[in-house]
């Protein structure tokens, strides 16, 4: 089956790309994403805090005569940095699919250098995704915008190679965005970031941070936005978060996405169960009336949909409208 | 070829010769050695090559005797192996040692000498590790410089493949292995052409192979023994020619000459002194000096100690001498002379015995100086050459102190100075171990070395605390080669740079300055008002000595500049910048250009910031106009209360103010024996914030005394009546529990100037404000403005009477933490895991307690001078304390529990001896007292106590021995405490005999996974997956299951607990484990610094770790199946999060994530699966039913 696609400029054999992860810290899960099928990955994330923890100076000495320190000093010689662009290398050098790379992080000191670096080393595109929490009560969303505009045409200026920016859903004007993305340089957007949400422990009365895996299903705001946002731009979209099984991800392609994203399914799976998506997506391919999966590709976008309104405002008030508990009663 | 220059110390230069010259490099940990083993690890998991393009491989073993067996069967296969070690070390590998000469087995063992522990353990260098290896057999070649350590590590090796003699290459432990000096480098080309692979060749030959086999190591008989030892006579007899010819090639390659014994003087010299190690060095330039004013000196530096040779020793004497002082540094007690001394004399009187004496024979003295690193400066030197102008020179002198017992000690003039000295820039920083003072300065030093034609030399005195720990720095430039092997002395630093304001208060740190020197204080306090903030001592010394003095803000500008509070940078910047060793403009671009070595391609960000701080700091600095007179209205305080005791206010006071040198030996027992308790009387002022008791929050809980690792929270439950007195800020609380009497109140108080800030208390505290959650019974909040208050409740609170014990119910938390505290203040890192442990101990046990420490952590913030946190009750009790070695630990106190055994019996024999005496009810009643609980042994040592009264009266020799020993009928608890170093490692085979014997003592394993006090290297608990020191790509093996070996001998008591994961646990464990009239093992997590965590962390940690199953919480109580039940009890539920979750928490796993994350991902899926089995395992055996046995078939 034709499951080929394009993503940033890039023809991809098929839309599974597997997203920042652990998985592509070792060359040995990556090279197994590989052989279950993904058409590209996507590096873990380059961390600014990580770049500014390890950046500083390395105390050899604690001060206490018979200990000159207490980890091997040798273990902090690289930095971050330097290990992070090795292992690009080494990913690079290694699998035959497309390796992009991700950069974390919301303010613009170093980062363009470290773009410039990551491109160097041999990245086939570069995926911004600043992670920003917008808890200034001052800042307005436009200054919010602002800055990941500035962060991206600085980058687009030194950067030759294809730039995606992963976004939140936390934009007053989402489309309008993407429109000032694509105009100050971007070549796709990946939707959406998902941020890792506090809790509060209610035994303990404290904030607990732990990490949340996606749920199958998380999926619908993607959809939602892609299918919006297909045939609108010229952007590449990429659908991510909440991608669990083969059916997510052809409902995505459907909404229009070039690629889509995994992360949560393999890291609670492995890596073979991207085989497993893959292998479902070409029996519902060849199940279906397409040839190839270009050919389905955004048709249920909104603009191709027959129920634009499905993916706006009244959808909701159908829905409200058409609830009735159920004949068992309350659960 | 232009010569390199390095700046590196003397460990880093031997071990670089040790790692390009051999193929198996067997190690294990111990100071000052230990750096040498770790650069050899670090340069191999690099990937290093030796000089014939292989890695060596590198081990770690269990002990020192372990590595010399280990280097033994290498050599004996042919492998090149070398090994790097000191002190005790040393003395382990003796046995193997013998073997490896006997058999004439080339090697070189690198040695930073260091003092062996006799009435004391110490660390620091003196010769007594070699002298008392001296006989083995091996040559011994001696470095004095750290340019030495290279030179002599490079001849060393190339002589002994010559000779086949196997080498110790020694050097002084701290002065030499721990200086930072700039060296010409030995490179590769050099140690290739000293070594001659012919011979190298010729070892492998000789190796054990079964293509053509040997037999070595046989067992002789007389008729064949004594021949064979005499066999080896001409390999010894040629081997001193060898290493000077060796010596000749090295200097033809490098221009650096030397000879087995090397004369430095006036030709006509009639003083000489004769020694070797790093004091020589002081002794040349005190020579050079005493020439140049017209005195006939010299000195001898002895190179080639062993093989010893006379003739050699000899030839090198001018022929004018008319007197010699042969210098020892160590004491060998009981012999009329120390070893080098007897040496030299017998060389010489050999030499006229057999007439080839080309002199008349001079008198001969000799003299002690430099024990455990004790200065030895000019002014001595120039005193022993005094001594030796008078016709009765004083025989077996001493150097260096004021011995008012036996008067051996010439006395000295601490200010004389050698015009080279004179000519040295010479600087001092005071700094705290962590804010990288010492980093900086040994940059500092790199700098001048690389961009100046400048020498430089760097040496670290470092504090023997772990939390606050200070360090001073002393650095020289001067345009010779530094001989300098002391510290700068008063009156002569040029530069002092103050990084902690806090220090104005603890050091007199202007006695060092100069006149006309420069004084840089990182002071918050404005231009304006910083002279104020000088204690009127140090502002008269300023006035005094002309001092320049400058202050800068340094924490604002790291902080503005974006560097936390990383000052380093900044404070050796304003170095730089005011101290004219280089001219500003390069000396500001040499330190910028330092910042982008070291940052590279971790970031132009960083670089920016470091560049930022560097430009704000020349802006910052600020010089402060110095009045004409004393303006303030304070002077230092004392370093202890006035109404410490007086041995504290005489001998404790002197060390905490760094006058220790000066304690006269009448001070100090000869026996080694210290009073306890002292660490009260230390006020170390370290924490920012303290924490404040809300009295009105507080549900009485207990646990924030519990987990204090410093002993500083205290609770006590009172009679409210007597805090009428208490000082307006005292707080208490009627107390909350039936356990207590009715009306009494509790306090928790703060010892405010004891408190290291760590905030665990705070962590631990489980009440949370309603209103405000973040708030609860416990905040931490800034000190300062408390001290004075808090210090007046803290002398309050500890008028108030300990609550009675009798009453105390110890399954109680809350009730059991009213107990007194026996370990308090101890100098542990700040958060420490293992002193909590110690202190449940001491408050539940410590009035009869005592104590068996294995050296390690515990044994140096137990028992390292100045003071111990080990105390006394008001009743005088108190655990008495000793540690033995690091390996014989178990052994120990397996000895102390059969002395207290054998004693007791006797005293229960001269109980029946004197029954008519003491009255038979009076006996039975003490030999049959029920001492298992407080009230129990309350009561049997008030009928102790009429006994004594009784047997005064009765005039009979069995009433004198029963005096003597009565004690022992009172219950005595024997607790054997030591770290996973020993316990897992070197003590192993000795904790595995004491858990055999069936002996009523309490095993205490503090496991903190790693070898803390070196360092942080990899012993047998350290787990998978973890990064240490010798396991630098992560351990591979798991870690080794004490708890199950011990429980596989069916009588002993196993409890393995984490006191943060669930305290009522660990105190349960602890009484059972006592009340166990057998051997019971605590096995306790015990979180430390090295896993690179901020000990802020410690408790949850301790609960990761049992939640993810990598410490399960059992007891294993064998009482149990005495009742039909299973003695093992699970005590913690199975793992309930993922493995990664607990590693992904601690640096020690992380960073294998960041360094070899495939093998990271490995070890934690094997890690993973051994937690699960390991619980699953634990789980079914404390689920078998357990039977009785059945009865014998008739």
């Amino acid at each position: 089956m034709d499951l080929r696609t394009h993503y940033l400029g890039i023809e991809l054999k098929n839309p599974l790309v597997p997203s920042a992860s652990p998985l592509s810290r070792s060359l040995d899960t990556a090279k197994q994403l590989e052989d279950a099928g993904a058409s590209a990955i996507v590096m873990y994330s380059l961390f600014e805090e990580e770049l500014r923890r390890n950046g500083g100076p390395r105390y050899v000495d604690i001060g206490h005569t018979e200990a000159r320190s207490y980890i091997p000093d040798y273990q902090q010689d690289q930095g971050e940095l330097e290990r992070h662009l090795e292992q690009l290398q080494r990913l690079k050098s290694s699998l035959a699919i497309p390796v992009i790379a991700s950069l974390n992080g919301v303010s613009l000191d170093g980062w363009v250098e470290n773009g410039k670096l990551l491109a160097e080393a041999g990245a086939d595109a570069l995926e911004l995704n600043a992670y920003f929490i917008a808890a200034d009560l001052e800042q307005s969303a436009s200054e919010v915008e602002q800055r990941y505009l500035a962060l991206l045409s600085e980058l687009r200026r030194v950067v030759s190679i294809p730039i995606t920016m992963k976004l939140s859903p936390y934009f007053s004007s989402l489309g309008n965005m993407v429109n000032a993305l694509e105009a100050n340089g971007a070549n796709g957007v990946a939707l959406f970031n998902r941020f890792y949400q506090p809790d509060i422990d209610i035994d303990s009365l404290q904030i607990a941070s732990r990490l949340q895996l996606s749920h199958s299903g998380d999926h619908l705001l993607a959809m939602r936005w892609i299918a919006i946002l297909h045939g609108r731009t010229r952007l590449s979209l990429a659908a991510t978060s909440g991608v669990h099984t083969a059916e997510d991800a052809v409902k995505m392609v459907l909404a229009g996405a070039d690629v889509v994203h995994l992360c949560s399914t393999l890291l609670l799976h492995g890596p073979r169960e991207l085989a497993q998506i893959l292998e479902g997506m070409e029996r519902w391919l060849e199940a279906s009336p397409y040839e190839s999966l270009e050919q389905c590709k955004g048709v249920m976008s909104q603009r191709q949909s027959r129920d634009p309104g499905a993916f706006e405002r009244t959808n909701y008030v159908q829905l409200l409208g058409g609830y009735t508990v159920s004949k068992e009663g309350w659960r | 070829m232009k010569q390199q220059f390095l700046t590196i110390d003397g460990n880093e230069a031997a071990a670089t010769i040790a790692h390009l010259a051999n193929e198996v490099i067997a190690i294990y940990p111990i100071t000052p050695a230990s750096p040498m083993g770790e650069h050899a690890d670090e340069w191999s998991s690099q990937g290093r090559r030796n000089l014939w393009g292989t890695v060596p491989k590198i081990i770690e073993m269990q002990s020192e005797g372990g590595a010399a067996g280990a280097i033994h069967g290498a050599l004996q296969t042919g492998a090149l192996t070398t090994t790097f070690t000191a002190s005790q070390g040393l003395l382990l590998m003796i046995p193997n040692m013998y073997k490896i000469a006997g058999e004439l087995t080339p090697t070189v063992f690198h040695v930073a000498t260091r003092s062996l522990a006799t009435h004391a353990l110490s660390i620091f260098g003196d010769h007594a590790d070699i002298m008392a290896a001296r006989s083995t057999g091996f040559a011994f070649l001696g470095a004095c410089s750290v340019q030495e350590a290279f030179d002599m590590a490079l001849i060393a090796q190339a002589a002994t493949l010559e000779s086949r003699i196997p080498f110790v290459h020694f050097f002084d432990g701290f002065r030499t292995s721990h200086e930072v000096a700039k060296v010409e480098e030995v490179n590769k080309e050099t140690v290739r052409a000293m070594i001659n692979d012919e011979l190298i060749t010729a070892h492998r030959r000789r190796a054990l192979n079964p293509e053509h086999p040997v037999l070595r190591g046989s067992s002789q008989n007389p008729d064949l023994y004594f021949q064979a030892r005499e066999a080896i006579n001409p390999y010894y007899a040629s081997t001193s020619a060898i290493v000077q010819q060796c010596m000749d090639r090295f200097a033809a390659l490098t221009g650096r000459p030397y000879h087995l014994f090397d004369y430095v003087g006036a030709d006509d010299a009639e003083r000489i002194i004769v020694m070797m190690g790093s004091g020589a060095e002081t002794a040349h330039e005190t020579v050079e000096h005493l020439n140049a004013q017209g005195e006939r000196v010299g000195v001898i530096k002895v190179r080639l100690f062993r093989p010893f040779d006379s003739a050699a020793l000899i030839k090198a004497l001018p022929a004018t001498v008319k007197a010699i002082a042969v210098l020892d540094r160590t004491k060998e007690p009981g012999a009329d002379g120390e070893p080098l001394y007897k040496d030299v004399i017998t060389g010489i009187a050999q030499s006229f015995a057999n007439g080839t004496a080309p002199l008349s024979m001079p008198r001969i003295i000799g003299g002690r100086y430099g024990l455990s690193s004790k200065e030895f400066t000019p002014g001595m030197v120039k005193a022993i050459f005094d001594e030796l102008k008078k016709p009765q020179s004083k025989n077996s002198f001493t150097v260096g102190i004021d011995d008012d017992v036996s008067h051996t000690s010439l006395v000295w003039d601490s200010t004389f100075r050698t015009q080279a000295s004179l000519k040295h820039n010479c600087a001092i920083f005071y700094g705290l171990g962590s804010d990288g003072t010492v980093s900086a300065n040994k940059n500092t030093i790199k700098i001048i070395g690389e961009h100046t034609e400048l020498h430089a030399q760097g040496f670290f005195v470092y504090d023997s605390k772990k939390s606050g720990a200070i360090t001073v720095s002393h650095l020289r430039f001067g345009p010779e080669p530094i001989r300098s092997t002391y510290l700068i002395g008063d009156d002569s630093a040029h530069f002092i740079g103050c990084h902690q304001p806090v220090f104005l208060e603890r050091y007199d740190m202007l006695d060092k300055a100069a006149l006309g020197a420069t004084f840089l204080l990182n002071t918050t306090a404005s231009p304006d008002k910083a002279w104020n903030i000088l204690p009127r001592r140090m502002q008269q010394q300023i006035i005094d000595k002309q001092v320049k003095f400058f202050i800068i803000d340094a924490y604002r500008v790291a902080e503005e500049a974006g560097l936390g509070r990383r000052i380093n940078t900044i404070m050796q910047t304003c170095h730089f910048a005011i101290s004219n060793l280089l001219p500003k403009e390069q000396a500001i671009a040499a330190i910028k250009h330092a910042v982008e070595v070291s940052y590279g391609r971790k970031g132009q960000q960083l670089i920016e910031i470091n560049f930022r701080a560097i430009d704000s700091a020349i802006a910052n600095l600020h010089q402060v106009t110095v009045p004409t007179t004393v303006t303030s209205n304070f002077e230092r305080p004392a370093p202890v209360a006035v109404n410490a005791p007086e041995f504290v206010q005489r001998v404790t006071a002197a060390m905490l103010a760094d006058r220790g040198d000066t304690i006269p030996v009448s001070a100090i027992a000869a026996d080694g024996t210290w009073p306890l308790g002292t660490a009260s009387f230390e006020k170390r002022n370290l924490a920012l914030e303290i924490p404040a008791w809300d009295e009105d929050l507080c549900i009485h809980c207990g646990k924030c005394p519990f987990v204090c690792p410093h002993g500083v929270i205290r609770s006590k439950v009172f009679d409210p009546a007597l805090a009428a007195d208490a000082p307006p800020t005292f707080k208490h609380a009627p107390v909350k529990g039936k356990e207590f009497p009715e009306g009494w109140h509790i306090t928790y108080q703060v010892a405010p100037e004891d408190c290291t800030g760590c905030g665990l208390c705070f962590d631990i505290c489980p009440v949370k404000d309603k209103e405000n959650p973040g708030r609860r019974a416990l905040n931490m909040v800034p000190q300062s403005p408390l001290r004075v208050s808090e210090r007046q409740n803290w002398e309050f609170f500890l008028t108030l009477p300990e609550f009675d014990r009798r009453e105390v119910k110890t399954s109680l938390m809350k009730s059991a933490m009213v107990l007194q505290p026996l370990f308090e203040f101890s100098g542990a890192c700040s958060g420490c895991g293992e002193t909590p442990y110690l202190k449940l101990a001491s408050q539940l046990f410590g009035d009869r307690m005592v104590v068996a420490n294995a050296t390690g952590c515990s044994s140096i913030y137990g028992g390292n001078l100045p003071t111990t946190p080990w105390a006394k009750n008001n009743e005088g009790r108190g655990p008495a304390w000793s540690n033995s070695l690091f390996e014989d630990n178990a052994e120990f106190g397996l000895g102390m529990r059969l002395s207290i055994d054998k004693q007791r019996e006797f005293a229960s024999e001269l109980l029946h001896v004197l029954r008519d005496e003491i009255g038979s009810e009076q006996v039975e009643a003490l030999l049959n007292a029920d001492q298992s609980s407080e009230a129990g042994i309350h009561d049997q040592r008030e009928r102790v106590a009429e006994l004594r009264a009784l047997l005064k009266t009765i005039d009979k020799s069995e009433a004198r021995q029963l005096e003597s020993i009565a004690d022992q009928l009172v219950l005595k608890s024997v607790w054997i405490i030591g770290g996973d170093g020993w316990a897992y490692d070197i003590g192993f085979g000795g904790l595995d005999h004491v858990l055999a014997s069936g002996r009523d003592v309490n095993i205490l394993v503090l496991d903190t996974e790693v070898y803390s006090n070196t360092g942080g290297q990899t012993s047998k608990a350290t787990p998978r997956g973890a990064v240490a020191k010798f396991s630098a790509g992560g351990k591979p093996t798991a870690k080794k299951d004490l708890a199950m070996i011990a429980m596989s001998y069916e009588n002993v008591y196993v409890a393995q607990v984490a006191y943060a994961a669930k305290d009522v646990h660990t105190l349960k464990a602890f009484m059972e484990a006592e009340s166990y009239p057998g051997v019971s093992i605590i096995i306790a997590y015990a979180p430390c610094i090295a896993w690179g965590n901020d000990l802020g962390q410690n408790h949850q940690m301790q609960d990761l770790a049992v939640r993810s199953g990598h410490w399960p919480l059992l007891r294993y109580d064998p009482r149990r199946t005495a009742i039909g039940e299973n003695p093992l009890q699970l005590d913690s539920k199975a793992p309930s999060i993922d493995y990664r979750e607990f590693t992904g928490n601690e640096v020690r796993f992380s960073m294998l994530w960041r360094s070899h994350p495939e093998v990271a991902e490995n070890l934690l899926d094997e890690s993973r699966r051994e937690a699960w089995s390991r619980y699953h395992h634990y789980e079914q055996l404390a689920g078998l039913p357990f039977d009785q046995p059945p009865e014998e078939k008739k």
